[in-house]
């Protein structure tokens, strides 16, 4: 059975319809990334699926074969789906380690606790008291992770990773990935970075306004069916 | 002495404001609302007590052991009920709701106790006081009242900075969204932050209740104290609202002491002084990245 399904998925900001019947399956343990240029839709699919934003119907959106889409966010999580948003979104007037705190306040039970967290990411380690606004945009990407996996989730939802980090940051952060998967974590992440995440899944999946336009394993992908269902020329 | 005697006395009064003002700091910092209504249910607290005395005939210490838990059930019921609907990104809802509900308890408290001025009678607690010295006596009333205002901020700031439901208040005020993703049910979060702004008002308006006299209009004019306590304090610090309360007292006890009729004044001078050069209070502590 697929970890997470969606079928025929279609999400809308009010009158402006974002999703046109998005269906992508998911396997416990597999890392699979969602690429697309700006306006795609790929972060409108991670809101969907952590709830921020209600799918049509209530069985859009499987997670363990359970219809997930008519939930609240925070029954989501309790479910094991957790979510690093985009933009890092770290709590300001909490330090380092109220933050991670804060992953950990849906009580799920895990290998993941503050001790394996500061050990994957030792910069946090170093900044636990840190106010989260003092840390620099890698530090906060890694906290936005750890806070994310202190939840012990079934699966990381990761919205673009590497916006706005320098290269050498980015490295560091997608170092981890290998670490979480190991722990049984199926991780999807939303990437503008194509390179990038071509070598970080297992499987990828191109969209394009507000639809699915290639799937398949990065291996089995010519350039050039990339470049025509991100770009559509 | 007369004058060590004056800022005494305020001091411990600013104790009393210092609980009027919390409840709105708190309902403030966690959800942006501010409470219109706030000294509406500092009185309507007072009255409560008045119903629980007259039914009970206990004195109004013992009254609190009703009101409190009383006044946290409204407070939990009123913000999941009602005030929950009025937020979101737009500041107007929810200060015409509580506008309306202070109009609507000051009628109700009119209607069911008619204008009479009330008083919550503890005498032996009222007269009781310390001598030091010979010219120096501080009243018990206004010291129980001030450890009281002590014993609530501190015991709010530990669940704010030392407990898990505080840790989600804190993240919540920053970021209700993020604090979703998470597992923080914000609706529940919301309405304990006005429960507890509400068990503390209860507090605060019984304690009132017992020093002063009181009539259903008085609210207002308490909403304003709360709101200059917070002023001068600085938004989003609570031993900061205690620091504004004091400052406050003293200064209407000062101005008290050159004419009676200034002390009232002398406190709203203080405020806007602290507004103009201090615009942020004197011990803010939100943080601004």
């Amino acid at each position: 059975m697929n970890l997470l399904q969606t079928e025929d998925l279609v999400a809308s900001y009010g009158d402006f319809q974002a999703l046109f019947g998005v269906s992508l399956a998911i396997e416990q343990g597999e890392t699979v990334a969602i690429i697309g240029a700006n306006g795609a839709g790929k972060s409108t699919l991670l809101r969907t699926i952590c709830g921020l934003l209600r799918s049509r119907h209530p069985t859009d959106v499987r997670f363990d074969g359970k219809p997930i889409g008519s939930l609240e966010p925070e029954q989501i999580i309790a479910l094991g789906i957790a979510m690093v948003p985009e933009g890092r979104r770290p709590f300001p007037s909490l330090n380092v380690e109220d933050n991670l705190r804060m992953g950990a306040y849906c009580g799920r039970i895990g290998p993941w606790t503050l001790e394996r967290i500061y050990t994957l990411f030792p910069n946090l380690a170093e900044r636990r008291l840190a106010m989260s606004p003092t840390l620099s945009g890698g530090q906060q990407q890694m906290l936005a992770i750890g806070r994310a996996l202190m939840a012990n989730p079934k699966l990381l939802l990761c919205d673009e990773l590497s916006l706005g980090l320098a290269p050498i940051v980015i490295r560091d952060i997608y170092a981890a990935m290998p670490g979480i998967r190991d722990e049984g974590t199926t991780i999807l992440i939303v990437e503008q970075d194509i390179q990038r995440a071509l070598r970080a899944a297992n499987r990828v999946y191109c969209m394009q306004k507000g639809r699915v336009t290639l799937q398949g394993r990065p291996s089995a992908l010519s350039r050039d069916q990339i470049k025509l269902a991100y770009f559509g020329v | 002495m007369y004058w060590i005697n004056t800022i005494i006395q305020g001091a411990l009064v600013g104790g009393l404001y210092a609980l009027f003002a919390t409840g709105l700091s708190l309902m403030f910092g966690v959800m942006r609302i501010i409470n219109l209504a706030h000294g509406d249910f500092i009185v309507l607290s007072a009255y409560l007590a008045v119903v629980v005395i007259n039914c009970i005939g206990v004195n109004p210490l013992v009254a609190l052991a009703v009101v409190v838990p009383l006044m946290f059930g409204v407070g939990y019921l009123l913000q999941r009920g009602l005030l929950n609907f009025t937020m979101g990104s737009d500041i107007l809802p929810p200060l015409l709701v509580t506008f309306g509900l202070s109009v609507v308890i000051q009628n109700v408290l009119l209607e069911l106790f008619s204008a009479d001025s009330r008083r919550l009678q503890l005498p032996w607690l009222e007269t009781a006081s310390v001598r030091i010295g010979d010219q120096l006596a501080i009243g018990l009333m206004p010291t129980s009242v001030f450890v009281v205002a002590v014993i609530v901020i501190g015991g709010i700031e530990f669940m704010l900075y030392r407990t898990d439901l505080g840790r989600a208040f804190r993240a919540t005020s920053d970021d209700p969204d993020t604090a979703r993703l998470y597992g923080v049910n914000n609706r529940n979060i919301y309405a304990l932050a006005t429960a507890i702004a509400l068990a503390v008002v209860s507090i605060a308006g019984v304690l009132f209740g017992i020093r002063t006299i009181f009539d259903p209009t008085i609210g207002p004019a308490r909403l304003l104290y709360a709101f200059e306590v917070v002023i001068i304090g600085g938004l989003g610090s609570l031993w900061g609202t205690l620091a504004g309360g004091i400052i406050l007292g003293v200064a209407q006890a000062i101005g008290a002491a050159f004419d009676p009729s200034w002390d009232t004044l002398a406190g709203h001078v203080v405020f806007l002084v602290v507004l103009l050069f201090r615009p942020r209070g004197l011990f803010p502590k939100t943080f601004d990245p």
